[in-house]
């Protein structure tokens, strides 16, 4: 039986899920300009919840302080209540009893706009290098290739680890150490797609008729290479903040008392084995953000692919 | 041919395309009859819906395409209602098909013979032993040089010719009631055509297969067909038996495909000796790597005068265009500009070199970015060459709009996927017309369009040398084209000038005989063409002794 129930509930989830995508759809699709409102039409409805939530993600982080009942960091109740103990804490309290929803609500501010931040660094870096090294070639591609070659050979999070404990952790640094390793993923999506495009007759028309470095790139190779950059934007973005969260939990990332999910899935992860989902919270934050960005993805690879079904 | 037995009906055939979710009717109500042994021509331009009917008489529909009306009989079969496996049973079996590109066509991981007797096999006709031995007899059949080998070599191991008679072959192994010939030689060099058509023909007549030969072409679809439908825009203009299509078509469209090519420049008087050529190339070796493409190249080209470069693929006609624009510095001699020695790469040469040269390319798709509005595309030489800002440049883009015939309030602020082929190639001369440049080379501007839409180009292409001085450089392997627009010829072969003069020598005899073979390849609208044609080579005319580049 318990496992009927389970699945009747998550059937009764996704329904739920698409019912609130359609009715996000309907209403964009309403109070958007002629021109959206077309594109918006041919979302599907993953697409469509997974821009509800991020929109209500957005929302949260900029009104934190508005929405949390408590401040993010002030001890205001006994520790590990369980959600629904007292009416006053919604999620119950964490290992030194500072509220769980208020923790939550402000965790959306940091982890979010920190990897935000880290994704754009990451992508000015990657790209601009990638398309360099697609257009000059020669020896410039082969130093910045291998280079990446080599940042690449070393696992991402072992390698960040290893930056952080040498630079020391800071939030500042912790965004520059990601961005740059991220950045090698990116470099070769850009080199990649733009090799594609430099050897089209409008660059070398371009060429001949004497058009300088940067105006080929931001021109006539960029508009051309964007499609395939926004659809790795979202997937980078929920990577870094998958590292982000990762670091978080080994103690290296944000640091306390500034709330950020991962870290509050380390804090209270000890009271998973007193049946309490305290803990799975912040992850399941994460994992609802992430599907999220990934449905947006689809659609939008989908449609720059240019296949129809 | 009509006392044979029908073999193929199609009535009043209505095939749907998709576009922007919505289905808009590309075939338009067609009827075909076809007996068994006849060769059925289908023409028209691109867009005319000729590929979807070809594969629609074999009960097939391309992706984001369906039939939505008509009746399709196969010789007893209802091909629409039929299940999708008897359907199967059929394709390979009785029916079979010969794509355009046969490069693209082949598996590129397995011989030729396994591909061959796939079919064959998978129909259950013969064994893979009786398949191979079929294929050694239908490869020889073909022509091919070497059958008993050559079906072992891989795709990219054979040139284009060959592979185009090599899926011939293959088409014929289960020995089909018809087959489809969708484009078979378009992709084709002149003399490597004619080997194709011959071997087409030949085989078709043996084994009194009936067949849809789709092509562009009029010249070629006079040899092969036994009556020839024309169409327009998915409609059928006229049907009629071939002779009586060539002599006396009864449409207007039709007339006006036959008249097509009768744009013919008028003779220029002959250059006073001592004038400075507007561009000249002086003994130019030039080539990629260690491998010389280019051996020591000379010609002039003068003002107000086109030159057509002429040759095969791999001729060294395009390389020639790079070696002068400076994207291949060449290893031996030099580009003079009015008297003056270029440098020999573009990076070295200054902004004024640069304009005074402009290019149009063959690709209008790929030579115009597809994210920048005809004002960006045609106005940035304009800016950056005569420094035109805000209401001049507007102004200036208008101009050069109403100059390529297009309406400068409706076309100003379309992006160039908004536009048809044919339009494409005028914004490309548009651009290469805004920098207002004493010389233009013009890369096959031709070759990818119809030829209607061909003959307009080039009539404008005319029209703006007389106006701006323009002297051409016009690459092309189109002899038709260079008989109506070229002054001077230079006749290219393997990286060498074969023979040079000016055009109304040229197609005057004594020729060289690589010239001569040239020029005896190019279709003629006479059904009898073909025979003649293979009646004198085989007689060692026409210049049999020389081997085409293609081979």
């Amino acid at each position: 039986m318990g496992f009927l129930t389970g699945l009747l509930w998550l059937a009764a989830a996704i329904i739920a899920a698409m019912a609130a995508g359609w009715l996000f759809r309907t209403a964009a699709v309403a109070v958007t300009p002629r021109g959206v409102s077309k594109e918006l039409k041919t979302a599907p409805l993953t697409a469509s919840f997974g821009m509800l939530m991020i929109i209500i993600y957005i929302l949260v982080a900029f009104l934190a302080p508005v929405i949390a009942p408590f401040s993010e960091t002030e001890v205001v109740g006994p520790e590990f209540m369980f959600p629904g103990d007292d009416p006053a804490f919604v999620l119950g309290t964490d290992n030194l009893g500072r509220d769980m929803l208020s923790r939550m609500i402000y965790a959306a501010r940091n982890t979010v706009g920190i990897a935000f931040v880290t994704t754009a660094l990451a992508f000015i870096i990657g790209s601009v290098l990638g398309l360099l090294a697609a257009i000059v070639g020669g020896w410039l591609d082969q130093l910045l290739s291998r280079t990446v070659d080599v940042l690449m050979a070393i696992p991402a999070l072992i390698f960040a680890l290893l930056l952080l404990t040498i630079v020391g952790t800071s939030i500042i640094n912790m965004i520059l150490v990601i961005a740059v390793i991220d950045s090698t993923r990116v470099f070769r999506l850009a080199r990649a797609v733009a090799m594609n495009i430099v050897v089209m007759d409008y660059v070398e028309a371009a060429k001949l008729r004497g058009e300088g470095l940067w105006r080929l790139i931001t021109r006539e190779i960029l508009p051309n290479a964007m499609a395939p950059l926004v659809a790795e934007f979202g997937l980078r973005f929920c990577f870094v903040f998958l590292t982000i969260s990762a670091l978080s939990f080994l103690g290296l990332g944000i640091q306390p008392p500034t709330a950020d999910w991962g870290a509050m899935v380390k804090d209270t992860a000890t009271m998973i084995t007193f049946g309490n989902v305290t803990p799975l919270l912040p992850a399941a934050a994460i994992a609802l953000l992430t599907v999220s960005v990934n449905f947006v993805v689809d659609w939008q690879l989908h449609r720059a692919s240019g296949l129809k079904e | 041919m009509s006392d044979k037995e029908v073999l193929l009906t199609i009535r009043d055939l209505r095939i749907e395309g998709r576009a922007d979710e919505e289905w808009l009717e590309i075939v338009k109500g067609v009827d075909l009859t076809l007996h068994k042994g006849e060769v059925l021509g289908l023409i028209g331009e691109s867009g005319a819906g000729k590929s979807t009917i070809g594969l629609a008489a074999m009960g097939f529909a391309r992706d984001g395409c369906r039939i939505s009306g008509g009746t399709i009989d196969f010789d007893g079969i209802d091909l629409r209602s039929a299940s999708e496996a008897k359907r199967r049973g059929l394709r390979g079996k009785r029916i079979a098909y010969v794509a355009q590109s046969a490069a693209a066509s082949f598996n590129p991981a397995h011989k030729l013979i396994d591909q061959y007797s796939e079919a064959p096999v998978q129909h259950g006709v013969m064994s893979r032993g009786e398949a191979n031995n079929d294929a050694v007899e239908l490869y020889g059949k073909m022509q091919l040089p070497n059958p008993d080998e050559i079906g072992f070599r891989y795709p990219h191991q054979v040139s284009g010719g060959q592979l185009q008679r090599a899926m011939t072959a293959m088409a014929m192994a289960c020995r089909p009631d018809l087959i489809i010939f969708d484009e078979p030689t378009t992709a084709l060099d002149v003399t490597t055509q004619i080997e194709v058509l011959s071997a087409i023909r030949d085989i078709v007549e043996q084994f009194d297969t009936a067949a849809i030969y789709i092509t562009h072409d009029l010249a070629v679809v006079a040899q092969m067909a036994d009556k020839i439908k024309v169409l327009l825009k998915g409609e059928e203009v006229e049907e009629a038996d071939t002779r009586t299509m060539l002599n006396a078509p009864t449409q207007d469209y039709t007339k006006s495909l036959w008249a097509v090519r009768s744009h013919a420049r008028p003779e220029q008087p002959p250059i006073e000796a001592g004038t400075t050529p507007v561009v000249s190339v002086k003994g130019v070796t030039a080539g990629y790597g260690t491998l010389d493409v280019l051996k020591n190249i000379n010609f002039d080209i003068h003002a107000r005068r086109t030159v057509a470069v002429v040759g095969e693929s791999g001729s060294g006609k395009s390389t020639t265009a790079r070696v002068i624009t400076g994207l291949l510095p060449p290893r031996e001699g030099e580009i003079q500009f009015n008297g003056q020695t270029l440098p020999a790469d573009y990076r070295n040469r200054t902004k004024d070199q640069l304009r005074q040269a402009q290019m149009i390319y063959q690709m209008a798709d790929t030579a115009l970015n597809p994210k920048q509005k005809l004002r960006e595309l045609i106005g940035r030489p304009a800016q950056m060459y005569l420094g035109l800002n805000g209401k001049a440049l507007e102004e200036r883009v208008r101009n050069l709009l109403d100059l390529i015939e297009l309406e400068p309030d409706d076309y100003i602020d379309r992006l160039p996927s908004e536009l048809s082929g044919g339009q494409k190639q005028r914004i490309g001369i548009a651009r290469a017309l805004a920098a207002e440049p004493q010389f233009i080379i013009c890369d096959e501007v031709t070759s990818a369009l119809d030829q209607l839409v061909a003959e307009g180009i080039l009539k404008l292409l005319d029209k703006l040398q007389a106006e701006f001085d323009l002297a051409y450089m016009f690459i092309t392997h189109d002899l038709a084209t260079v008989k109506s627009i070229a002054d001077e010829v230079v006749v290219m072969k393997e990286g060498v000038v074969v023979e040079q003069g000016p055009k109304s020598e040229m197609f005057q005899p004594p020729h060289d005989p690589y010239t001569e073979l040239l020029l005896s390849s190019v279709p003629e609208m006479d059904p009898d063409w073909l025979d003649k044609l293979l009646e004198e080579r085989a007689a060692g005319g026409a210049g049999a002794a020389v081997e085409g580049a293609g081979n």
